[in-house]
């Protein structure tokens, strides 16, 4: 029997893990109370295995069978057949228990419940979700898609059994699962970050201007992109909120968010989407900021 | 015409054979004296490249206007440890470096196939002061249990794209000299994360024993 999977909230990263488990041949239920919501991954779903065609990647009859095992719905009531339910919606601790509270009374006891949070504890998430011990922390990343990684964490009463069926139940998506402890910012984002952090601080410092960083860092290091390309699509506005919540969590000075930032936000240079961030945006070029 | 370059000593930037570079001016590696500069400062030339260590430019040419100087830019290209130089080359001037030098020193070091990045005269330059900190926390992190050293690398590499983990890049490059540009920046910087993390310290007192 192929089992159902749920993803709760089907925003930004909702809607890229259920195409992950409905590539994979699950039943997907994807739950989110704005209809909008819906509607609009629905759409970019659809235009995304369109060009998974476009590219050969994919057959007509595959992307239609695929779409047919993505179900949308608005009624909490819909997860109650499902084995696993992944949850994405706002990162507020307390929406995040409202849900999962409700989620505990839908679901079968054996379902298991894990959080895509990126940076509120599972521990702390799990407490409130009436089942401590079957809740796992699964971090994927953005575009989840395209992402095959996945930071794997277990909170302090998650149980043996439930850990090996959620590694496993991630291998089954096709994902590739590392194990992290339940700290803020696992490993990606706690290292990330503050290195963003460390390179905005070197353009407030004069040191040396964001297209030079961003060539240093590619030639020395082999990165793929610069600080200022990567923090250009992340965004000043996702920045300074990820710095808020780690540095509240962490105290660590690195992960202060730096005074440049907030003025980048107010001037509503918020990077590539607003066309200027660090550097310059048109006709998809880059200028010296 | 090619640019004259002098080697005195070992020099990090060039420890096989220097690559030629075209332009006016003189290019001093590995050991650098005031004495190698002014003898530098005799020749007709646009510009002075003098290679610089974990030191600033300003410890060879003192941090006041002095328009003898002002054609001195300095230049170190990035290496990790023991691994082989790579292609980029920092260059670094101050606020009173002849423009034009600078433009000059950077064009010579780009006729030689090298990537520039330039920036000012600050410990740790941009690469350094960037890899140092967060190099010390992967390590402070991994002793903490934050995952194994190789879930670490994983997730780096899947993640952001980086083709080597922090954990394989210290194990191939050395933890020591991590421990001592860590320390040097630390120094002259005085912020605790460029503190050298206990396992580069450990490193580098195993191999100073
Ligand atoms: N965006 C990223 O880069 C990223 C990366 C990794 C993890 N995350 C984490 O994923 C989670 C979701 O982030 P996002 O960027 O996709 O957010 P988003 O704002 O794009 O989407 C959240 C969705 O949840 C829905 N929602 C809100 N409350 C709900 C409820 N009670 N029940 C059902 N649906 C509800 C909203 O309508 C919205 O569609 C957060 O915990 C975030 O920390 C985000």
């Amino acid at each position: 029997m192929t089992k159902t999977v749920g993803v709760a909230g089907c925003g930004t990263m909702g809607a890229g893990i259920a195409i992950v488990a409905a590539r994979a041949g699950y039943t997907v239920r994807v739950f989110d109370t704005n209809r909008d919501a819906l509607e609009r991954a629905r759409v970019q779903t659809a235009g995304f295995l369109d060009k998974s065609v476009a590219r050969g990647k994919l057959t007509t009859e595959e992307r239609d069978a695929l779409l047919g095992r993505l179900v949308g719905t608005t009624r909490i009531a819909d997860l109650a057949d499902c084995s696993f339910v992944i949850e994405a919606i706002y990162e507020d601790l307390a929406a995040k228990h409202d849900l999962l509270s409700q989620l505990d009374q839908v679901c079968p006891a054996e379902t298991i419940f894990a959080t895509n949070t990126s940076t509120i504890s599972i521990t702390e998430i799990a407490a409130g979700s009436g089942r401590a011990d079957r809740f796992v922390g699964m971090h994927f990343c953005l575009p989840a898609q395209l992402m095959k990684l996945v930071e794997m964490s277990a909170g302090l009463n998650t149980s043996e059994a439930t850990w090996v069926s959620a590694w496993a139940f991630c291998e089954s998506l096709g994902q590739k699962p590392v194990a992290t402890s339940d700290t803020p910012g696992f490993v990606l984002n706690y290292f990330l970050i503050p290195y963003h952090n460390d390179a905005i601080r070197l353009i407030e410092q004069g040191v040396a201007s964001p297209e030079d960083i961003d060539i240093a860092m590619k030639t020395a290091m082999g990165y793929p992109m610069g600080p200022f390309e990567l923090l250009d699509l992340v965004g000043a506005d996702t920045q300074k909120l990820l710095c808020d919540a780690m540095y509240g969590l962490t105290n660590e000075t690195r992960a202060a968010c730096p005074p440049l930032v907030r003025r980048m936000i107010a001037a509503g240079h918020l990077g590539k989407k607003s066309g200027r961030g660090f550097h310059r945006y048109g006709d998809n070029k880059m200028f010296g900021a | 015409m090619p640019a004259h370059v002098v080697v005195t000593g070992a020099s990090r930037s060039f420890p096989g054979d220097v690559p030629v570079m075209h332009g006016r001016g003189v290019i001093l590696a590995g050991e650098v004296t005031s004495d190698g500069i002014a003898a530098a400062a005799q020749l007709e030339g646009d510009f002075i490249a003098i290679e610089l260590g974990n030191e600033c430019l300003a410890h060879h040419i003192g941090l006041d206007t002095n328009a003898n100087l002002s054609c001195v830019v300095g230049f170190a290209r990035f290496r990790l440890g023991t691994a082989e130089p790579g292609n980029l080359i920092e260059l670094v001037s101050t606020d009173w470096t002849d423009k034009n030098a600078l433009a000059a020193a950077k064009a010579a070091f780009q006729s030689g196939g090298f990537i520039i990045a330039c920036c000012a005269d600050r410990p740790g330059r941009i690469v350094n002061r960037l890899i140092r900190p967060y190099l010390n926390a992967v390590l402070r992190r991994l002793d903490d249990g934050l995952a194994t050293a190789a879930d670490m690398d994983k997730t780096l590499m899947m993640g952001l794209g980086y083709p080597e983990g922090p954990n394989a890049l210290l194990d191939r490059t050395g933890l020591a000299d991590h421990y001592e540009v860590s320390a040097a920046l630390q120094a002259a910087l005085g912020d605790a994360d460029f503190a050298p993390a206990r396992r580069a310290q450990i490193a580098w007192h195993r191999d100073m024993a």
